[in-house]
């Protein structure tokens, strides 16, 4: 890429690159997430450009890998453009057919299309799949768009222009003013208005001003940020200079999670591309602003999401936070004023900056303005990532595009706000979703985890879960935090164990209420929640564990035993084969037998069984 | 590591302190994990105490001052992952193995680790080895996934993705 001196050659380069490419030749276009490398689409790329390459179509049919489409459960994607025609689990061998076929006869391949999984209709285009169609993708549907190492791609969909306009045409009050009139909240967590903390931290006297990318997306079983910066890390980086340059920052920093190779290395791609061309460095676009920014690894702490230890992350300390009666954005990193906002918060801001404030407020609800990218995961059809616009209900996000839970399962909960979050039960399955009602239903949005849960997930274990997983990343500062989340955890453990005793869970909250109020940072703060949200919502379960000795879900292993259905038993003896510990026994054509006494309750026969015939009580 | 290895790290770093982290992931991608010896002469070149390098080594989850086998095994114990089964193919491996979480194999082959969520969450339970992704595990399929590690030699298994490029398949 040549340099782009100032906005008027950045528009050159814009007009150069969409004339060089004829937007009605066909064009393969493969996902390349994380979800479709796991089925194996690099070998499905290499097909399709080995092929092409043999037909000697290469210059009559672009390819192009790009980001996560968001619908991983049916990878490896593929879509055919212009006419935008979906396939799904897509393999190496279907590649020469799509071209003979789809690409140079246009007829449709129906095996490789989407069915609809109540109608059986079958769905050509990718907007029409009822996944999609519920949705609204104007952060993550560029993602489809674009390959994320091509800067030339972001650039021929508008990118660099919202920092083009801001540079020439708005000074730092009047873009913090549009942020702040257009009521993006924070989307990491805590949903604080952008353009209040830009202010501040503008406002904040010192010698020098960063700003910071939270991508340390510590949510465990999120992964929208991680989508973002893979598939679309110029979006993230513009958002960034946008910031910077309201803020009066000249240095920025990307802290990206150790367990995301690809995302470190698609940033780093970028941000290399953008020093080459002058957009990053000294005198961007000649209008005086200087930026860079820099990326670092983190070292899987998840408390080095929370501001003040991700900061001393930065400064190579241990990430343990600090009180915040001084806040970052007056005294953060290297105790210079600092802004720190997560990667779907800035994403916005060029979206918010291009299409205006009334565009984007008519979007979401009274205080939650916007769209959320969703993790939605567990126990769904359709799993994948969605972006839907604030105020929506879960049973739409639930039913309508995840197509419901798998099987004859029964929707229970929906577990939000990741480890500080909680569970919402099916009562209130027609809620909306933003900012406030979440809290207001004991769970919060946090970063977008949403899991579902059904019958066979017991609400119990799911407490010990959390607080397992807390009680390990508590950076033991707090006593309260530290020992307090230990403690609650062996209370929980031993409900799950069936040594419950009376009293246990009025004793839960009240070690959950010196928990919250006597810890430092929000990580204990708000480590009773997913405790305290099942006690809530499923006291009864609760009940079971610690009266009848139950697990009605059938997960606590100390609470169950597996038996055969002798009705359903085909005597296969594929349980027998999997079955680690030998407690299965039967001859052929004998409905098998399990032995309770050898049985460790591992699973195997479950998931291995194709009649459904292991029981558990 | 020889010295000199350990020199041009430091110095990709313009041997900063503030860069420590950094330079012990690089330290950790080259070694598979902290020889105590690398911490000695780290700490004297940057004049840092010993003590707070090992403070930031133990700190952070990512590092390991014992050494791993040729494959780290990595179990996904995110929520996604949780609900979907993923402890049953934690213990399943732990059997199999014969080793515990933060284990190594006797023959140096495998080492058994977890992690909270590896961001493929919509197929799990996911279970990592080297960097290779295998998606919707279950405990019978434990054996067979492992056994093609058998053979493989060591694909980098914890190589910085800036050198290596991603290998990942189901
Ligand atoms: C324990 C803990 C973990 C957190 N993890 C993350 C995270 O992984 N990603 C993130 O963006 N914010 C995380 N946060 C919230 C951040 O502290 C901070 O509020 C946020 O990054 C600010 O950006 P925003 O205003 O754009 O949301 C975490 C907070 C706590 C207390
Ligand atoms: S929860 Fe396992 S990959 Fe996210």
């Amino acid at each position: 890429m040549k340099r782009i001196n100032n906005p008027q050659e950045l528009e050159k380069v814009r007009e150069e690159i969409l004339g060089s490419r004829d937007p009605d030749k066909p064009c393969i276009t493969i996902c390349s997430g994380t979800g479709c490398h796991a089925f194996g689409c690099e070998k499905v790329t290499e097909s399709f450009r080995a092929e092409l390459r043999k037909q000697a179509l290469e210059e009559r049919i672009y390819i192009r890998t790009t980001g996560c489409h968001g619908f991983c459960e049916k990878g490896p994607l593929v879509v055919i453009n212009p006419q935008k025609i979906f396939y799904q689990r897509v393999t190496p061998e279907d590649t020469g057919e799509i071209i003979a076929e789809t690409l140079l006869k246009n007829n449709i391949i129906e095996r490789l299309l989407y069915t609809h999984p109540q109608t059986g209709e079958k769905i050509v285009k990718e907007e029409n799949v009822p996944f999609y169609k519920g949705q609204m993708r104007i952060i993550f549907g560029n993602n489809g768009k674009i390959d994320p190492t091509k800067i030339e791609d972001y650039i021929a969909i508008g990118g660099y222009k919202a920092l083009s306009k801001v540079l020439r045409e708005l000074s730092p009050p009047e873009i913090i003013d549009i942020i702040k009139n257009s009521g993006l909240r924070g989307r990491g967590g805590g949903g604080f208005p952008a353009g209040v903390k830009w202010e501040s931290c503008r406002n904040a006297p010192g010698d020098k001003h960063y700003v910071i990318c939270n991508a340390d997306e510590g949510d465990p079983g999120a992964y929208m940020d991680r989508s973002l910066l893979e598939g679309n890390p110029h979006s993230v980086l513009e958002g960034m200079m946008i910031g910077a340059y309201a803020i009066g920052s000249d240095e920025g920093y990307i802290y990206v999670r150790n367990e995301y190779p690809l995302a470190v290395r698609n940033v780093g791609i970028a941000i290399d591309q953008l020093r080459e061309c002058g957009l990053l460095g000294e005198n961007i676009l000649d209008t005086g602003f200087n930026f860079d920014i820099k990326v670092n690894r983190g070292g899987g702490a998840f408390v080095c999401g929370e501001s003040t230890a991700l900061m001393a992350s930065l400064e190579g300390q241990a990430g343990e936070p600090r009180a915040k009666h001084i806040h970052t954005v007056e005294s953060g990193l290297w105790e210079e004023p600092t802004n720190l906002n997560n990667v779907e918060t800035w994403a916005n801001v060029p979206l918010i900056i291009n299409e205006g404030v009334d565009w984007y407020t008519d979007i979401g609800t009274e205080n939650s303005k916007g769209t959320k990218i969703f993790s939605l995961v567990g126990k769904v059809n359709n799993t994948g990532l969605v972006e839907v616009p604030m105020g929506i209900t879960i049973r739409e996000i639930v039913y309508d595009i995840g197509g419901g839970i798998p099987g004859d399962g029964k929707f229970k909960a929906i577990q939000t706000g990741g480890p500080s979050g909680g569970c919402i039960p099916e009562s209130l399955i027609d809620i909306q979703v933003d900012f406030d009602k979440l809290t207001e239903v004991g769970s919060m949005m946090g970063s977008g985890g949403m899991i579902v849960m059904d019958d066979k997930t017991c609400m119990v274990d799911t407490a010990k879960y959390f607080l397992n997983f807390l009680k390990d990343e508590s950076c033991g500062k707090c006593t309260t935090c530290r020992d307090g989340t230990r403690r609650m955890y062996e209370l929980v453990d031993a409900i799950t164990r069936g040594e419950g005793k009376e009293g246990d869970i009025e004793l839960l909250e009240e070690l959950s209420w010196v928990v919250s109020e006597a810890s430092l940072c929000a990580l204990g703060q708000t480590a009773p929640n997913p405790v305290l949200s099942t006690i809530r919502y499923f006291t009864d379960e609760y009940e079971a564990h610690i009266k009848d000795k139950r697990c009605p879900a059938g997960v606590c292993k100390d609470l169950i035993t597996y038996s055969i259905d002798e009705e359903k038993c085909t005597a296969c003896g594929k349980c027998k084969k999997v079955c680690p510990s030998d407690a299965i026994t039967g001859e052929k054509k004998v409905p098998h037998i399990i032995d309770t006494e050898k049985c460790i309750r591992c699973g195997a026969c479950i998931t291995e069984c194709k009649f459904d015939a292991i029981e558990v009580a | 590591m020889g010295p000199k290895a350990i020199d041009r790290i430091l110095k990709k770093y313009d041997y900063e302190h503030s860069s420590i982290i950094g330079v012990l992931q690089d330290l950790q991608d080259e070694e598979n994990y902290l020889p105590e010896k690398d911490l000695e002469h780290i700490s004297e070149r940057l004049s840092m105490p010993l003590a707070r390098i090992y403070r930031i080594a133990t700190f952070y989850n990512t590092f390991s001052l014992t050494p791993r086998g040729k494959q780290l095994i990595n179990v996904c114990l995110g929520t996604a992952c949780h609900v979907r089964g993923a402890a049953r193919v934690l213990d399943r491996l732990k059997m199999y193995l014969g080793i515990d979480v933060g284990e190594m194999t006797k023959d140096r082959l495998f080492s058994l680790q977890t992690v909270n969520c590896v961001g493929a969450c919509a197929l799990g339970p996911i279970v990592v080895i080297g960097n290779e992704y295998h998606g919707q595990i279950t405990p019978g399929k434990v054996e067979s996934t492992i056994k093609k590690y058998r053979k493989k030699p060591r694909k980098s298994a914890t190589k910085s993705p800036r050198h290596k490029k991603l290998k990942i398949e189901n």
